[in-house]
């Protein structure tokens, strides 16, 4: 057997969209650009030269009636994975998603299936700005009968795309444009990241922090910060926000008491405020603190100086959760010098 | 013409006239649990391009699709049934009147927000055409439907891709109250559209059952050649309200003088009038203890457990 091997976010998405290719030919892959020369920033490269473009293909601009052709394809018994390149672009699609995808199977009495991926990317940096930033899964975790997924490194990028393709209900795949230079080990055969169960990325005793999507590497750079000042985080990426694993992060929050939830999302009646109350309703007796920080409640701006103000970053997740761990002690900020070294390097434009 | 072909035109549109006729009757009584969008004056559409499809082929529609269900070969009893609310209807009791569907006659399911079913419809004609076995689809909308992005953007898509994909409009003149002038600047760009975009669309001004018939017949085998989709635009008149089961001509939106040609018209007297009256009798006693016995199974079956709630969820 090969053994894993570093590999890059978007490389794994690409090779788990070749191998289910390969291995189930009711499988196709269309969206704006995935058939051109760059390929989704790679990951769909090569792949209509390797499968034709009868099941490789763009699509004219026209996202609404795109989700129905995907839809009524799955539902006729073929696995369409919906590409968009950035997530903004899914609210075009709301009316076929939230009516049709997530409702058939129930409404038409399990007469049909819809076997959907719906890929989509969301930006960060370079000016994005309002309509190329926004992390909008909670307006699909609020929906019964679709699943949401926002795999946080290539690994479960890998896994949770095939499980996603192999899944006979519709799934709303959310990736982050700054996840994908980043490398893991991954295995080269196929594997599964299956829906509901969360990872505890590192342990650690003091406080539970819980990432969503890009924002789990942020958390993970900011428990390395508080390593620093006596601090133990114990961090968990949820990987699936529908279904949601509740019990690891409840467990790992009875012990703690402290829970903090970093979203890459707004805080009003985000995934954040569903994580905190159902662990408020589950542990009413546990005396748990909790806290949530995520987007700026307000739109994205392009200037570099307000976005760095917007987003949730190691320092200001690590402030936070220094003021949990100790409420009666004077703000702790992790030095400027200490705070740029766990930075995500940006990317640059143009896109 | 053909004894034959008037007979089973006749048995069809009968069924579906009767079926809705005996649903308004039952509706004051509140057994049935659903809102109910009547066909009656507009059946003709779904008879006639049924009758030019194969039993492989699939159809889907909006709210109003009791005739297509029918014309399509979906089971009777069943969609009775799911008017009812009872687990042996067709969506098990959560679909109701608005989304009937049948996949072992090639119903795909019928949807309540207008238009939404059009690409659906596309995609089952993109596997059709992948699985290579000349299936074709056809997708009923009304007129308002056209109205809708997502009509022009599989117009085009459909076009693009060669998709065997029949579109066909019911044209009544309106959606709920509203009539085409209130919404169109020019009422006759919506086959006008159809064919600045790529898809060859005839118009049967008259609602002529035999007339949508032959266009039917004749786009269908340009889909089956795989030549691409094509629209069948046929003008018609609904005689009962938007929703529910009666008359509205008393609500001061439209005139009955306006409805009087059409009911004069009226394809299933036209078909009765072709057929010796004893094989119209027997023709209708079987039509009616089939319906009779849709009720009597919609009323005798269970209501759904509560656990019914999240299955298929």
């Amino acid at each position: 057997m090969p053994e894993p091997r570093p590999l890059r976010y978007v490389e794994a998405l690409r090779e788990a969209i070749d191998q289910e290719m390969t291995r189930d030919p009711s499988v196709f892959l269309f969206g704006l650009d995935v058939d051109d020369h760059l390929g989704i920033q790679g990951s769909t490269k090569g792949l209509v030269e390797k499968y034709g473009p009868d099941r490789v293909f763009t699509t004219p601009l026209s996202e609404d009636a795109m989700t129905g052709v995907a839809i009524g394809a799955a539902m006729a018994g073929m696995r369409p994975i919906h590409v968009h390149i950035r997530m903004d672009f899914m609210l075009l699609c709301m009316n076929q998603l939230v009516n049709i995808a997530a409702k058939a199977s129930a409404m038409w009495g399990g007469q049909v299936r819809v076997p959907l991926v719906v890929r989509s990317m969301i930006g960060k940096s370079w000016g994005q700005g309002a309509q190329h930033s926004q992390g909008l899964h909670s307006l699909f975790m609020h929906i019964p009968g679709l699943k949401v997924v926002a795999p946080s490194n290539a690994h479960d990028a890998k896994g949770c795309l095939i499980a996603a393709i192999r899944d006979d209900h519709p799934v709303i795949f959310m990736e982050h444009r700054l996840l994908y230079p980043t490398s893991t080990e991954v295995d080269p055969a196929p594997f599964l990241v299956q829906p509901g169960q969360a990872r505890i990325c590192r342990p650690g005793q003091d406080i539970t922090i819980v990432g969503i999507s890009n924002m789990v590497q942020e958390a993970i750079r900011a428990a390395e910060l508080l390593d620093e000042v006596g601090i133990t985080a114990e961090v968990i990426d949820p990987i699936w926000l529908r279904p949601l694993d509740i019990d690891t992060i409840l467990t790992s929050a009875r012990r703690t008491r402290r829970l903090l939830v970093v979203d890459n999302g707004w805080t009003m009646c985000g995934a954040s405020a569903e994580i905190v109350a159902a662990i408020a309703e589950r542990a009413p007796e546990a005396g748990i603190h909790a806290r949530r920080i995520g987007f700026a409640d307000t739109t994205c701006p392009t200037s570099p100086w307000l976005e760095a103000h917007f987003y949730p970053n190691p320092a200001s997740i690590a402030a936070t959760a220094w003021n949990l761990v100790h409420p009666e002690a004077a703000p702790w900020q992790p030095s400027e010098e200490q705070a740029k070294l766990a930075y995500q390097t940006q990317f640059k434009g143009p896109f | 013409m053909n004894p034959t072909l008037i007979s089973r035109l006749y048995t069809a549109l009968r069924r579906i006239r009767r079926f809705e006729e005996i649903t308004a009757e039952i509706y004051p009584s509140d057994r049935i649990k659903s809102p109910v969008h009547l066909a009656i004056g507009q059946e003709q559409v779904a008879v006639a391009v049924c009758d030019a499809l194969s039993a492989e082929d699939w159809v889907g529609g909006s709210y109003r699709s009791h005739a297509m269900y029918l014309a399509k070969g979906g089971d009777m009893a069943q969609m009775m049934a799911e008017m009812y609310g009872k687990t042996t209807g067709c969506c098990r009791g959560k679909g109701g009147s608005m989304h009937v569907i049948a996949p072992e006659a090639g119903v795909m399911g019928s949807s309540a927000v207008v238009g939404t079913q059009i690409p659906v419809a596309a995609g089952y004609a993109l596997a059709a055409r992948h699985a290579g076995r000349g299936q074709v689809v056809a997708v009923f909308m009304g007129d308002g439907a056209t109205e809708e992005g997502c009509y022009y953007e599989t117009l085009n898509f459909a076009a693009l891709h060669h998709l065997p994909l029949l579109f066909v409009v019911e044209n009544n003149g309106y959606a709920i109250h509203e009539p085409l002038s209130k919404r169109r600047a020019r009422p006759e760009a919506i086959h006008e559209v159809a064919t600045a975009l790529g898809v060859p669309a005839t118009v049967i001004p008259d609602g002529d059952l035999f007339a949508i018939r032959e266009a039917a017949l004749t786009a269908v085998a340009a889909l089956r050649r795989g030549e691409g989709p094509r629209l069948i635009e046929a003008q018609v008149y609904r005689w009962r309200q938007h929703v529910g089961p009666n008359e509205d001509f008393d609500q001061g939106y439209r005139d009955r003088a306006e409805a009087e040609p059409w009911m004069q018209n009226d394809p299933l007297a036209r078909l009765a009038a072709q057929i010796p009256t004893a094989d119209r009798a027997t023709i209708d006693a079987a039509i009616e203890s089939e319906i009779a016995a849709a009720v009597t199974f919609a009323e005798t079956s269970p209501p759904p457990a509560p656990e019914e709630l999240f299955r298929d969820a």
